[in-house]
């Protein structure tokens, strides 16, 4: 069977035509980690904690979306490789709030994460946004990682909610003309729930029961927020 | 200092998360339930799901709440004329508390006899079991009926039907299914000899061109269609939808037809005139796999596209292109709902349907086939189950001596004991309930007193019954008639299966216990079929099970489409029935090398107009339907935080419409027929077309089936849902039942 032959981490292997770096390494065992990835999404390339070392590239490429090519030589955990996602991991834990990313949590521990590694960082604070009666969002928690855009986009609900608003640090997922949930095009299926990595987006329930709540008195209470507009 | 590394203290971790089967429609998405203290907090689906990728709708994903609803009955329910002994007081109208023309009864009127008591367990099944066994020793068979459910488990139905069977010796057995594509079934018995998808729903991706007609997809299928929206963006399919309405699958559809409610028979016919006369049809299907098809041709003539035309309203020239586009597919297919079946002629409109498929032979093959999409979580197990008034469990006649003997066998009955007499169905049992008729009634689950046509003529049938037993877990408008009340549980606390609209048998797992004394339905009527059978004397027809894998064991060792499922081999994966054996795969596509019947089967067709045409006084067509948030008679959904998402009823109306009758967006109307009224607000829009207003059935409090005509199919026996005629006027904002509830979506 012909197929794409190259190294990964000295070890030869050989690619299926059209395969990612990342879906290489898995295959042959190795483990690159991924925060934005998400096997039902289309791999974007926006956290860059999946970069790998490949040998006459001038940067770090992205795993998730860099095709193996014939004769690559590609390294997943060199130095440069684990300087650049520690790096990235230290920034994260300084500007949100990662209390809930389990996985995120346990990539900091194994690549020895410095905690509060840049204490000057300005940390993207959100108030909780609770607008409908299924789910709450608290951007404080989100990193972007865009999985939400895209569930609510092609790659799965086709509903076109949510997308970025905001420029640069003041990024932020919204909705058009920041409408409340209910009054844009939103069909409250909760994809965007389904893939969040960190807690962002949560059911209403769960978060009410965080928040102290018994399940009886959910059971009895009004979860949507009372917004009736006044009509005429 | 940030403490990242420190889990957040209030997080909930669930106890355990448990795999189960959505209970709303036929899609049957897997959901893992995350249970924490016997509370379920948040739902989850994997991404592996054959059925659903990982995708849920909002009930799926966040309507299972009424499983803790305070409303929920979990106790024992007598009224209290039983109890104490007195004989039944006269008149139901007490039951609503409500007159006849609709005032209230002031309470020092009302007989305290009807009552709910609370009671116990051996109390209200000793009740049930003493006077369904009076009413059959004084009356016989034919004055006992019951509706299963198609929200149950197949376990649960096949008991009750049993029950009913075995010990009453009725075959007055029905569900809903009746009610929603009764039409689909009896055509695709007559043209296939089969009545279920005859492709499995993630096909569609295989398709080049589909057909979506009578059926919003997106709402009452959403994961289905989230696969159509797939096969046309990714997969570069051609969608045709044949609609009356602008549903929302039109803003990717190659077409739309947007036809006059109840012309389908001249829309397909006409479709199938352009494939005959363009000589467009497949050759060697037609010749190998079809009979009559020569009588069909020459009944095809009077079906020009231009005849359709006046008919229906659709360009004669649309209807060509979208009769090329659909012959001319390598893979073509068709999906169609309750807009096919749930009209007087719904048994003519799925022939018609069909019809395309014999001529173009897209049929048979992978990403191909008919596919009527059903529409509860179970209402194929439900049929497959035997809970229908004709069939077996198997879909084997009844009135078919070998069968009856196999099942004889099965269930411990003497030679000849079980009934040849075909039953009554959904709509007949209730319109037999008089001296004379139907007597008692046993509901399970199912709620007739929103979902039949005509409510104000059912609910005058619904006081005719002497003995009514509800088995459920709220009072729904069923219930609010009914003498005693079993709490049973719902899908999340007991263990089955359910077989979803591409006949997927899967697991119904239980994530906690019953709450109050509640207990899941198939123990409730093993434990009343026992007391049933002391009183009557009779050998026992075995009710005694281990668990609910015995009883689908019994059912399919005569049953032999599901004679290869155990719990163990669906564990992970449903298999998709025809299961023939234990090491039997599973059947996807169905039809491969023949139809059940031998030879697909042309049926000449004629066009039936609806039963009541717009006329000067009653001038919109009413076509109804239903809504994303909403489940059908609303006793989950309306018990939900799903109300909260979608909380009034509203008719939709078109912009050229509204503006002749003053009507703004928002405003109160009232709208009537000859058979009811409701006041509900307005929602001005071209969604509708001119002439045709829509409305939801879910709600209670402006139930449209209190307008909706009664007509039957006359072989189907399915109601005429989907037309009839009535007015819309300006209303006062204090006729509303809520006016202080408004819904505000911008969702489709």
């Amino acid at each position: 069977m012909a197929g794409i032959n190259l190294t990964i981490d000295n070890k030869e292997v050989t690619a299926g035509e059209g395969k990612t770096l990342l879906e290489v390494a898995r295959e042959n065992g190795g483990n690159v980690p991924v925060i934005c990835y998400h096997d039902a999404t289309t791999a974007n390339a926006l956290c860059r904690v999946c970069v790998v070392e490949v040998e006459g590239m001038r940067v770090l490429q992205p795993a998730c979306i860099v095709k193996a090519a014939e004769g690559m030589k590609v390294q997943t955990k060199s130095e440069k490789v684990v300087r650049s996602r520690k790096t990235i991991l230290e920034m994260l834990d300084s500007t949100m709030d990662l209390s809930e990313a389990d996985e995120i949590q346990h990539m900091m521990k194994d690549y020895a994460v410095q905690e509060n590694r840049f204490p000057d960082a300005e940390r993207r604070e959100s108030e909780v946004k609770d607008d409908n009666p299924m789910y709450v969002r608290d951007y404080s928690k989100c990193l972007l990682c865009w999985r939400c855009v895209q569930v609510c986009a092609e790659d799965a609900q086709y509903t076109y909610a949510i997308n970025f608003e905001g420029r640069g640090y003041e990024t932020q997922i919204g909705t058009f003309f920041d409408k409340i949930i209910p009054e844009t095009s939103c069909v409250l299926c909760g994809q965007c729930v389904g893939v969040c990595p960190t807690g962002a987006l949560k059911p209403k329930r769960q978060f009410l029961l965080e928040q102290g709540v018994s399940p009886n008195e959910i059971s009895v209470m009004n979860t949507g927020r009372k917004k009736r507009k006044e009509r005429k | 200092m940030v403490a990242n590394l420190q889990a957040n203290t209030n997080r909930i971790k669930a106890d355990k998360v448990v795999s189960s089967t959505c209970p709303y429609c036929g899609v049957g998405c897997t959901l893992q339930l995350h249970v924490k203290d016997d509370f379920i907090f948040k739902v989850t689906s994997p991404f592996d799901s054959p059925v659903n990728q990982g995708n849920l709708c909002v009930k799926g994903r966040f309507g299972y709440d009424f499983i803790y609803h305070p409303k929920r009955v979990t106790t024992p329910l007598a009224r209290r004329y039983l109890l104490e002994g007195k004989p039944k007081p006269k008149g139901r109208e007490q039951v609503f508390a409500v007159s006849k023309d609709g005032k209230p009864i002031p309470d020092s009127q009302i007989s305290n006899d009807w009552d709910w008591v609370e009671t116990d367990w051996d109390t209200a099944l000793n009740l049930v079991a003493d006077n369904l066994v009076r009413i059959y020793k004084r009356d016989g068979s034919d004055a006992m009926a019951v509706y299963c459910c198609a929200k149950a488990t197949n376990e649960d139905n096949y008991l009750l039907q049993k029950m009913y069977r075995a010990l009453f010796r009725t075959n007055n057995v029905d569900h809903c299914t009746r009610l929603c594509h009764a039409g689909s079934v009896v055509a695709l018995q007559q043209a296939v000899g089969s009545s279920a998808m005859s492709n499995t729903a993630s096909q569609v991706i295989m398709n080049d061109v589909f057909i979506v007609t009578g059926s919003n997809t997106s709402e009452n299928h959403p994961i289905i269609a989230l696969q159509m929206k797939e096969a046309v963006q990714k997969y570069g399919a051609k969608c045709i939808v044949i609609d009356p309405r602008r549903i929302d699958l039109v803003d990717m559809a190659e077409m739309w037809l947007p036809l006059k409610p109840g012309t389908n028979v001249p829309v397909f016919s006409a479709m199938a005139h352009v494939i005959v006369k363009e000589n467009l049809i497949n050759h060697e299907f037609i010749a190998k796999r079809t009979e009559g098809y020569n009588e069909f041709v020459e009944s095809l003539e009077k079906f020009t596209p231009e005849y359709a035309q006046e008919l229906s309203g659709v360009p004669a020239e649309d209807i060509r292109k979208a009769a090329r586009l659909y012959a001319g597919a390598k893979n073509g297919a068709i999906y169609w709902g309750m807009g096919i079946s749930q009209l007087s002629h719904g048994t003519a409109s799925a022939l018609a349907l069909i019809h395309l498929a014999f001529l173009t032979g897209h049929i048979g093959r992978d990403g191909t086939g008919l596919n009527p999409l059903r529409g509860q979580n179970n209402v194929q197990g439900a049929s497959d189950m035997g809970s229908m008034p004709f069939h077996y469990p198997g879909y084997m006649r009844v009135d078919n001596e070998e069968n009856r003997a196999k099942w004889e066998k099965a269930w411990n009955i003497e030679a000849g004991g079980l009934s040849l007499k075909l039953g009554l169905t959904t709509t007949e049992i209730l319109s037999h309930a008089h001296e004379g008729g139907v007597r008692s009634l046993f509901i399970m689950g199912e709620n007739p007193m929103m979902s039949e046509p005509n409510l104000n003529v059912v609910r005058e049938h619904m006081q005719e019954l002497e003995f009514l037993v509800a088995q459920d877990i709220f009072i729904n408008e069923s219930g609010a008639f009914a003498d005693v009340f079993l709490p049973a549980t719902p899908f999340a606390e007991k263990d089955g299966t359910f077989s979803n609209t591409d006949r997927r048998v899967q697991r119904v797992r239980t994530a906690h216990p019953p709450r109050g004394l509640s207990r899941p339905d198939w123990q409730i009527i093993c434990d009343l079929a026992l007391r049933i059978e002391s009183r009557l004397g009779v050998d026992t027809a075995h009710w005694t099970y281990a668990n609910p894998e015995e009883i689908l064991r019994e059912m399919g060792s005569v049953n032999s489409d599901y004679a290869g499922i155990t719990y163990e081999r669906i564990e992970k994966v449903g298999l998709i029935y025809p299961v023939p054996s234990l090491d039997h795969p599973g059947t996807p596509t169905l039809f491969k090398d023949d139809f059940p019947r031998g030879k697909g089967k042309f049926h000449v067709l004629d066009y039936v107009p609806i039963r009541e045409e717009p006329d000067d006084e009653y001038p919109f067509i009413l076509t109804t339907g239903r809504l994303l948030e909403h489940w059908h008679g609303g006793t989950m959904t309306r018990n939900s935080a799903l109300n909260e998402a979608y909380p009034e009823a509203r008719v939709e109306i078109h912009p050229a419409d509204a503006e002749i009758h003053g009507i703004r967006n928002g405003d109160p109307v009232k709208v009537s027929s000859r058979r009811g009224e409701i006041v509900v607000r307005a929602t001005v829009t071209e969604k509708t077309s001119i002439g045709v207003v829509f409305l939801p059935w879910h709600f209670a409090e402006a139930a449209a089936n209190l307008l909706t005509n009664d007509a039957l199919d006359p072989q189907a026996k399915i109601p005429e849902f989907k037309a009839c005629a009535v007015q819309v006027f300006p209303a006062r904002e204090k006729d509303l039942a809520h006016p202080d509830v408004v819904v505000n979506r911008g969702r489709y």
